[in-house]
């Protein structure tokens, strides 16, 4: 029985080689999303700083909406940011806004500065739930659709073209 | 014509390296040392064929010979020179060229400087590299054959990857590569000790120095590519967890923890098995790496070469070689009885256990980087696994480890006493508490996270000072002695030492880079001011031109420290026509303290720039960390042998 424990490197090493060969078979440029027509993950969390109401999963069920992962400390939700005020002011779609790991009070006095384009904000202070979510950076948002699946991820910031021709055509479908 | 040359000489260094390859086991059994002089003289002579079609593919990035496919798709004229070398690695069949000739070299070394070692276990060691050395000329003649002409040949070249052109990434490969296939000679001689059947305080002592020079390069290698990031990239971070990181990462702490348990074989002739199982897999982590950048199994600014025809070729040759080397450790290791035996508290449980940290540690990053990929394999979804992941799974088990290095270095061998190491460490400890307090008083961070990370650097440092201050008996002597003591200290002592106060170092820049960093974004015109703390940060000038192969958009700022002015850099955004690509260049004023770090965002409709400035505290710390634990490497390579422990060995060989 000892002597077999010698060989237990070598077993490990078979399965990683499978999964390997498996994972060559496979095209690391399609889409990368995560769970894409998949239920977005249970999560519930806290407001930030100076708001009365967090961020849960459940929040996103009964309509399409759009979850955006942004931060005060990321450069490239500035410039997405007049964007995502526009589709608030002309009320497009609701826009839930996840403050990724923000120091406490950052998020809002970003907010308060800048504008506030979303509907409801949760606090993601240690990043678990944009974990849950298959974040790479930020910003990065999914579009949900009414039954609180996501239908559509998009990395990087919104710009004008972005939002004509991929996420409002999406949202559009959606909406049928 | 030169090209072919060039090929030529490939074509004959994969044949001697299959004479290499076979060679050594027919000498071991005809017992004939004709064959085994035969097998030094080729595996210096197939070095000498893979360099010089080296320097072949060399002069045809000099000359931009785009008759060349290679160069015609990673040069360019208007490249400055250094560049134009640096094309050489910058690309898939070039850098696995360069893989090649390493792994020559290091086989050249071992037939020539390994003449002190027994010749049982350094023949053996050269078929097995010559083994290796065969595997991988084969993939590159046929899979990525770095001389292929196309035709007709192009005016011009398609240039060089623009983040790749960076004084740091000319080196950056070079130096990683040392260390990754440096790792080989462990690899070969841990399986040549296996076949040997005699793994023990000889063959420690023999390895040691090819782990000890591979993890000095591959710690050059990984801090020179963190420095490029910090750099190049712009995003104001210094490692990034992204899967070709880890995949030099993963080797690094593979070698740290073998050179470690190395000691207590060569001390106790203990922890064999272990020992042994490091060394292969050391070298195996180096192949896996390669494997993910060179297979396009992942994507990341490393990969340069999607081919699916080159993942299978690699896939098939790193099962052979880490199946077969991990085959023979199930057949042989059971074998191997240790000598010494030791309680559970002495400097080989420390090793030990720390040893154990290290890798699981490790194992928390394989899962990080391959986790995705299983995922894939397994439910065809694509996820991703970042920093979040990394940072609350790998750090919670490497500050333990960084724990009990502080105590494990008084730990004496065999049979130590817990409380008679924390009596000598009294000083070191209470220091170590007085610092965090302190500077928790004058620089409290909102973190009790922060405060732990002072106190861990200091207590290292303090009982690395204190083991030394032992070792040259500092209390009570005269300055002469102690002088002559410190004069006589062995190198592996001090190597040690070094590289310790190293780790200390690089914990305290961690630590202030991570909890005391001083960050605001911005829009701004020229003119504008950002605050940050007590920091202001005013663009000069923004301006629009060009250079040899780029066009630039530069702002000029100023930082002012309260009134003062504390530093002025400069910012480029860089736009290379010729592969349609966008860099910045941050700009970075690095002072004892800290750097001040300035990049830009792209231009908003407006005109204004989204800047995006930091204070990042203790940062040069790193990097002088960095340079500590290379010394430190070195030290203890270069002085590890004591005169004495030669004449042992020759009686024993």
């Amino acid at each position: 029985m000892k002597r077999l424990g010698f060989y237990l490197p070598i077993a490990i090493f078979a399965g990683v080689v499978i999964y390997l060969a498996v994972g060559l078979t496979l095209d690391p440029h399609k889409l990368p999303s995560t769970l894409i027509d998949k239920p977005a993950p249970e999560f519930d969390l806290p407001p930030i700083e100076g708001f009365e109401q967090g961020l849960s999963s459940q929040d996103l069920n009964g309509e399409v909406s759009l979850v955006n992962i942004w931060g005060s400390w990321c450069v490239s939700c500035i410039i997405e940011h007049p964007i995502l005020m526009e589709i608030k002011k002309n009320n497009i779609v609701p826009i839930y806004g996840i403050d990724w790991k923000d120091p406490p009070g950052e998020g809002a006095a970003w907010l308060k500065k800048e504008g506030n384009p979303y509907t409801l904000i949760g606090d993601d202070a240690d990043g678990r739930v944009a974990i849950d979510f298959g974040v790479t950076g930020a910003p990065e948002t999914f579009i949900i659709d009414k039954e609180g699946r996501i239908r559509y991820k998009y990395i990087g910031p919104i710009t004008p073209e972005v939002w004509n021709e991929i996420i409002f055509p999406v949202v559009e479908e959606l909406r049928k | 014509m030169i090209a072919e040359i060039g090929h030529f000489a490939l074509i004959l260094g994969l044949v001697l390296a299959l004479v290499q390859a076979l060679v050594p086991w027919w000498g071991l059994r005809a017992n004939n040392p004709l064959l085994v002089r035969l097998t030094e003289r080729v595996a210096i002579a197939q070095f000498g064929f893979i360099f010089f079609s080296f320097l072949v593919l060399t002069y045809l990035f000099v000359v931009s010979d785009f008759s060349v496919a290679v160069v015609m798709q990673n040069s360019h004229t208007t490249k400055p020179l250094m560049y134009k070398i640096a094309g050489v690695w910058g690309n898939h069949e070039g850098s696995m060229l360069l893989w090649v000739l390493i792994l020559a070299l290091f086989g050249a070394f071992l037939a020539r400087r390994g003449s002190k070692m027994r010749a049982g276990l350094r023949i053996r060691a050269l078929g097995i590299q010559g083994m290796i050395g065969f595997a991988f000329i084969l993939f590159l003649v046929f899979t990525s054959n770095p001389f292929a002409r196309i035709f007709p040949a192009p005016l011009d070249g398609l240039g060089l990857n623009p983040l790749l052109q960076d004084p740091g990434l000319v080196f950056h490969p070079p130096f990683l590569y040392l260390g990754y296939v440096g790792l080989s000679t462990a690899f070969s001689l841990a399986a040549a000790g296996l076949l040997e059947g005699k793994i023990d305080r000889i063959w420690a002592r023999h390895i040691r120095p090819w782990v000890l020079s591979a993890w000095c390069f591959l710690t050059f290698g990984i801090g020179l590519g963190s420095w490029w990031a910090y750099h190049e990239l712009g995003w104001g971070g210094w490692w990034f967890w992204d899967p070709v990181e880890n995949a030099s990462f993963m080797p690094w702490l593979f070698a740290t923890a073998l050179f470690h348990s190395l000691r207590v074989v060569e001390k106790r002739e203990a922890l064999k098995s272990w020992t042994v199982l490091l060394a292969i897999l050391a070298f195996s982590f180096s192949l896996i790496g390669t494997f993910l950048v060179r297979s396009g199994i992942l994507t990341s600014v490393h990969a340069f070469a999607v081919d699916p025809t080159r993942g299978v070729f690699l896939l098939v040759l790193l099962t052979l070689a880490i199946g077969g080397a991990l085959a023979l450790f199930g057949y042989r290791a059971p074998k191997l009885k240790p000598l010494g035996s030791f309680s559970p508290v002495s400097r080989e449980s420390g090793i030990m256990i720390n040893n154990l940290f290290i890798i699981s540690a490790c194992l928390t990053v394989f899962l990080g980087t391959f986790y995705p990929l299983f995922v894939d394999a397994l439910t065809g979804n694509k996820i991703s696994v970042g920093a979040p992941y990394f940072n609350i799974t790998f750090l919670p088990i490497m500050i333990p480890a960084l724990v009990l290095l502080g105590a494990a270095i008084r730990l004496p061998w065999k049979k130590g006493s817990l409380k008679q190491v924390l009596y000598e460490l009294r000083f070191a400890l209470i220091s170590a508490l007085v610092i965090g307090a302190l500077v928790a008083w004058f620089f409290w961070a909102d973190s009790v996270v922060a405060i732990g990370g002072v106190v861990l650097a200091a207590w290292i440092a303090g009982g690395t000072l204190t083991d030394l201050a032992k070792r040259i008996r500092l209390k009570g002597s005269p300055i002469k002695d102690i002088l002559s003591r410190a004069i006589r200290l062995p190198g592996a002592f001090l190597g040690m030492a070094i590289a310790h106060l190293g780790v200390a170092v690089i914990v305290l820049a961690i630590t202030g880079v991570s909890f005391w960093r001083v960050e605001t974004i911005g829009m701004m015109d020229i003119g504008d001011q950002l605050h940050a703390g007590n920091l202001t940060l005013r663009l000069d000038k923004a301006f629009l031109g060009s250079e040899e192969n780029y066009d630039l958009l530069q702002g000029d700022f100023t930082i002012l420290d309260g009134a003062e002015v504390a530093a002025t850099v400069v910012v480029q955004k860089r736009y290379y026509p010729v592969r349609g690509m966008e860099t910045t260049e941050a700009g970075i004023h690095s002072t004892f303290w800290g750097d001040y770090y300035v990049t830009m965002g792209p231009q908003a409709e407006d005109g204004k720039l989204a800047v995006h400035f930091f204070r990042n505290p203790l940062m040069p710390w790193m990097w002088f960390g960095a340079i500590l634990l290379v010394i430190g490497g070195m030290v203890a390579m270069i002085g590890g042998h004591k005169p004495s422990s030669k004449a042992k060995e020759s009686k024993a060989s």
